[in-house]
């Protein structure tokens, strides 16, 4: 079935069974390879997109279940200035150790800042709660929330 | 500050060539003359650490595989430290795999900064050297007059300066000097080295630029998945091929045979498609049925009560058997008893398993995200009947490791898999793939005894370590060194060991061994202190004594060294000097591996359903005289002791039926954001060559947590991972 997809902009389209999860969609038929694969069942935010701002696991999201929301991925969120703030303050923080799940933090944290333009700790945990970094790298994301927010960040 | 090269046979080896494209470097610890690797033919910069083009951009190629440690970043800094260029101006790419050119190259043992700190500094420096020299040739005057800016060469005296990238190509007429007459610059000179630099990756880390093993893509390239039996090893009896091929996408589906070597290629059936969900419905269409496997009655509690047993009778084997501690415990004032126990571990990185292979002309090429390059090299040549010339392996970053992907049976699969499918391969594990065909960090059980004399010194320890192998050959990093601490410190000290049979495929998990035995010994020292009324640090501290350095050779323990982190770590964390809300409690405990000296303090609060929270932990780490990269360092340490509590609270493989039960995250959790405490961290100076961060500060965490748990509940945790019901209001 042809699916028609805005995907950071752009219109996509994909011929595909209704129920492929559109992570698949995504990496295998569209290559957009910055959304990530960590456990297929919404446990770890590695898949994590924007469907029209709001944060969506994509393995467990079946591409007949866009519709016609806009997705932004991690490769389109520099866009926004939530998002830009965010990369800004991740490079300069070295937040990342393997890399592997960050762009599922930076699409939560995306998502927390523009309906939380100051978030608070608790805020944070809520909103990245979802997202695993094995590496655990948990005490820089808190800092580069803080730090994206304008806010003071703890050494 | 003197620093042994590691191994005395070995030769240092510095090869120039140059072309248009600018000076290359390579400097070669490899036994074997590197003069026809490194041939001007192979100026294309592969095989070669540094490369400076005409504009001055530098170059600099990464030897060892990435897999989230930094090291991609930390060794290039070390080059361009000595190289004298500015970190901005250097760009880094991957070597290629060729131990003959770049020596051993692999990921493992915390061992790139202690195995490279001299050699990687010295290739920067020679290549400085020439760069000097040809500019003195052009100036005409004596090299001892030039000396160097970032990316210049400067004659002081008359005020001139020449640019690395025009001179680099003069470089093909120069002799390179002999690497071990070199001088290194004095460390308070150092402008990259001991900055705290950001991963080279993270431009493109943060904007979603490919970069894993995940993210290779070919032309032409088909997605694989590869069903295995859940009890090890068991064999395909059948599947419904026909099914998994009717599936829309479906390419190819078929039996692989295997062998019974637990870390080769091993029995399943493959299923290959146009994009890897499709290959996952055919996977689901199989429907198989796995043959009868003789390792299919195994158990986790089976294990257990095997352990109990053998604890019960003699001891298969005495590895250490200082004074008499038999008669030492009968004499003691107090003894104290007590059995510890600790699960497998899955490592589970956030990337699953994954291998692209490509199979051409007789030629298999390989994109694998590896520990271990070369030994993927030779396994795949190895079961595919190829000689290993045949066999290239590109590294690629790596989404973790954790000492899973010094494995590479998913590298041997893709392989195998892309030779059958005549197309190019992606390899992709689900994530139940992942936790049900893992190398685990092996499970054990410690039954201790020790005694106090009545002033509360510890006089007799006594250790019975049953765990796995067999033959009298311990499973990997099933094993507890004769020397492990505290033996060497207490005068009357029994080490005993018994292993029972394993079927179950383990390896090296961050940290191998310590991160068990640290749990095991520096909780029970924690008990021994209570008994003798004495405080945790005191207590570590007193056992510690006044001696610089207790055992010889391998086996020598700096007791300097360890007195140092725990006081430093008392200090930053007001031990004994903090008033704590009720069931809120601190410990503390410290560990040597890995060449590095860790003590840590926990404070973690106890919530009336059990559930306990780490709020702060403290750690004091003494890795030697200097930090390469301080960003990445403390991203390690805090990244080490947040693992090491995530496994301590919430993390058990079980073994039921020969198979493993957990499959999933839901299963096997990962500490979260909410759960993550801040972690403060000191490194100190000492008068020691630099050493590795990987993996020594993990195995303090556990312990330090069970000591706070303690403090703020008086239960003892003993089993691991922290049972929440024992710890109830
Ligand atoms: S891959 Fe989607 S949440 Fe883990
Ligand atoms: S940085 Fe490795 S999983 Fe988060």
């Amino acid at each position: 079935m042809a699916f028609k997809l805005s995907v950071n902009g752009k219109a996509l389209s994909a011929d595909v069974d209704p129920k492929m999860p559109l992570l698949w969609v995504l990496r295998d038929e569209l290559g957009v390879l910055g959304p990530k694969f960590g456990c297929g069942i919404a446990q770890c935010g590695a898949c994590t997109v924007h469907l029209d701002g709001h944060p969506a696991r994509a393995c467990v999201t079946p591409v007949s279940a866009v519709g016609a929301a806009k997705i932004t991925t991690i490769e389109g969120i520099g866009a926004s200035p939530a998002g830009k703030a965010l990369q800004a303050a991740w490079a300069e923080l070295d937040v990342a150790q393997c890399g592997y799940c960050q762009a599922g933090q930076i699409m939560s944290a995306a998502a927390l800042l523009q309906k939380t333009p100051k978030p608070t700790d608790a805020d944070i945990e809520a909103a990245m709660n979802g997202n695993l970094c094995r590496c655990a790298t948990y005490n820089r994301i808190r800092a580069a929330i803080k730090r994206a927010s304008g806010q003071p960040v703890e050494a | 500050m003197t620093i042994q090269p590691v191994g005395a046979s070995r030769r240092d080896f510095i090869r120039a060539s140059a072309s248009a494209a600018g000076l290359v470097l390579a400097c070669s610890l490899a036994p074997k003359a590197v003069a026809d690797a490194l041939s001007p033919a192979t100026a294309t910069g592969l095989n070669a650490y540094v490369k400076i083009a005409p504009d001055g951009v530098v170059t600099i190629f990464a030897k060892n595989p990435e897999i989230g440690q930094g090291v991609r970043t930390s060794l290039p800094m070390l080059i361009a430290e000595e190289l004298d260029v500015a970190w901005e101006n250097v760009r880094v790419e991957q070597a290629a795999n060729d131990p003959a050119v770049f020596g051993r190259q692999f990921a493992g043992g915390s061992t790139a900064i202690p195995m490279n700190w001299q050699e990687m500094r010295r290739v920067g420096a020679v290549a400085r050297a020439m760069l000097i020299e040809a500019a003195a040739r052009t100036w005409n005057c004596p090299a001892g007059e030039c000396s160097t800016t970032p990316g210049e060469v400067v004659h002081a005296a008359s005020g001139r300066t020449l640019a690395y990238g025009p001179l680099a190509a003069q470089c093909a007429s120069t002799t390179p000097p002999d690497p071990a007459s070199v001088p290194l610059k004095d460390p308070k000179d150092y402008r990259i080295v001991g900055k705290p630099k950001a991963q080279y990756d993270t431009p493109k880390i943060v904007t979603g630029q490919p970069l894993f093993g995940i993210d290779i893509r070919r032309p032409g390239m088909l997605f694989a998945t590869f069903a295995k039996a859940p009890v090890f090893g068991a064999k395909v009896a059948k599947a419904d091929l026909a099914a998994a091929r009717a599936v829309k996408g479906v390419r190819a589906a078929f039996v692989v045979d295997g062998g019974e070597e637990l870390t080769g290629l091993l029995p399943g059936v493959a299923v290959v498609a146009t994009s890897w969900w499709a290959a996952r419905q055919g996977r689901e269409a199989l429907n198989i049925q796995w043959a009868s496997h003789p390792t299919s009655a195994q158990g986790s509690a089976g294990f257990a009560a095997r352990a109990a047993e053998l604890a019960g009778g003699p001891p298969q084997k005495t590895l250490r058997n200082d004074g008499d501690a038999a008669s030492a415990m009968q004499g003691a004032a107090k003894t104290v008893e007590a059995a510890y126990a600790y699960p497998f571990l899955a490592h589970a990185p956030m990337e699953p398993m994954n291998c692209t292979a490509e199979y051409k002309d007789g030629r298999m090429e390989v994109w694998a995200p590896t520990q271990a390059p070369e030994g993927c090299r030779q396994l795949i040549a190895k079961t595919l009947g190829l000689a290993p010339e045949q066999v290239i392996v590109h590294m690629i970053r790596a989404g973790g490791g954790f000492g899973r992907r010094g494995m590479v049976d998913y590298a041997v699969e893709a392989a195998w898999i892309a030779r059958e499918a005549k197309a190019p391969v992606m390899l992709l594990w689900s994530r139940e793939d992942d936790f049900r065909h893992d190398f685990y960090r092996v499970g054990g059980f410690h039954y201790l005894k020790g005694g106090l004399d009545a002033a509360g010194k510890l006089v007799a320890w006594q250790d019975h370590h049953v765990g796995y192998g067999a033959g009298g050959k311990p499973v990997i990093a099933g094993a507890i060194a004769p020397a492990e601490f505290p033996a060497g410190f207490v005068a009357n000290c029994r080490l005993d060991s018994s292993l029972m049979d394993l079927g179950v495929p383990v390896g090296y998990w961050r940290a191998p061994g310590a991160n068990a035995h640290a749990f095991v010994i520096q909780s029970f020292i924690d008990e021994l202190a209570h008994a003798a009324g004495q405080d945790p640090v005191a207590f570590r501290l007193a056992l510690l004594g006044d001696a610089k350095i207790v055992g010889e050779g391998r086996e020598a323990y700096n007791a300097e060294r360890a007195r140092g982190v725990l006081k430093t770590v008392a200090g930053m964390s007001a031990w004994g000097k903090t008033s704590l809300p009720p069931r809120t409690g601190m410990g503390v405990a410290f560990h040597y591996s890995h060449q590095g000296y860790f003590a840590e303090v926990v404070r973690a609060r106890v919530e009336p359903s059990g559930r306990v929270r780490p709020e702060k932990v403290w750690v004091a780490a003494d890795v030697g005289s200097l930090i390469v990269n301080p960003s990445g360092a403390l991203n390690q340490v805090q990244g080490a002791v947040i693992d090491g509590l995530s496994a301590a609270l919430f993390q058990a493989i079980t073994i039921e039926g020969g198979a493993v039960k957990q499959a999933n995250f839901n299963t096997y959790p990962l500490l979260r954001m909410a759960d993550a405490p801040q972690v403060e961290v000191k490194f100190l100076s000492t008068d020691y060559p630099p050493t590795g961060l990987g993996e020594p500060a993990l195995p303090p965490a556990a312990p330090a947590l069970g000591g706070a748990i303690f403090a703020a509940t008086g239960v003892r945790i003993r089993q691991l991972p922290v049972d929440p019901g024992l710890l109830r209001a």
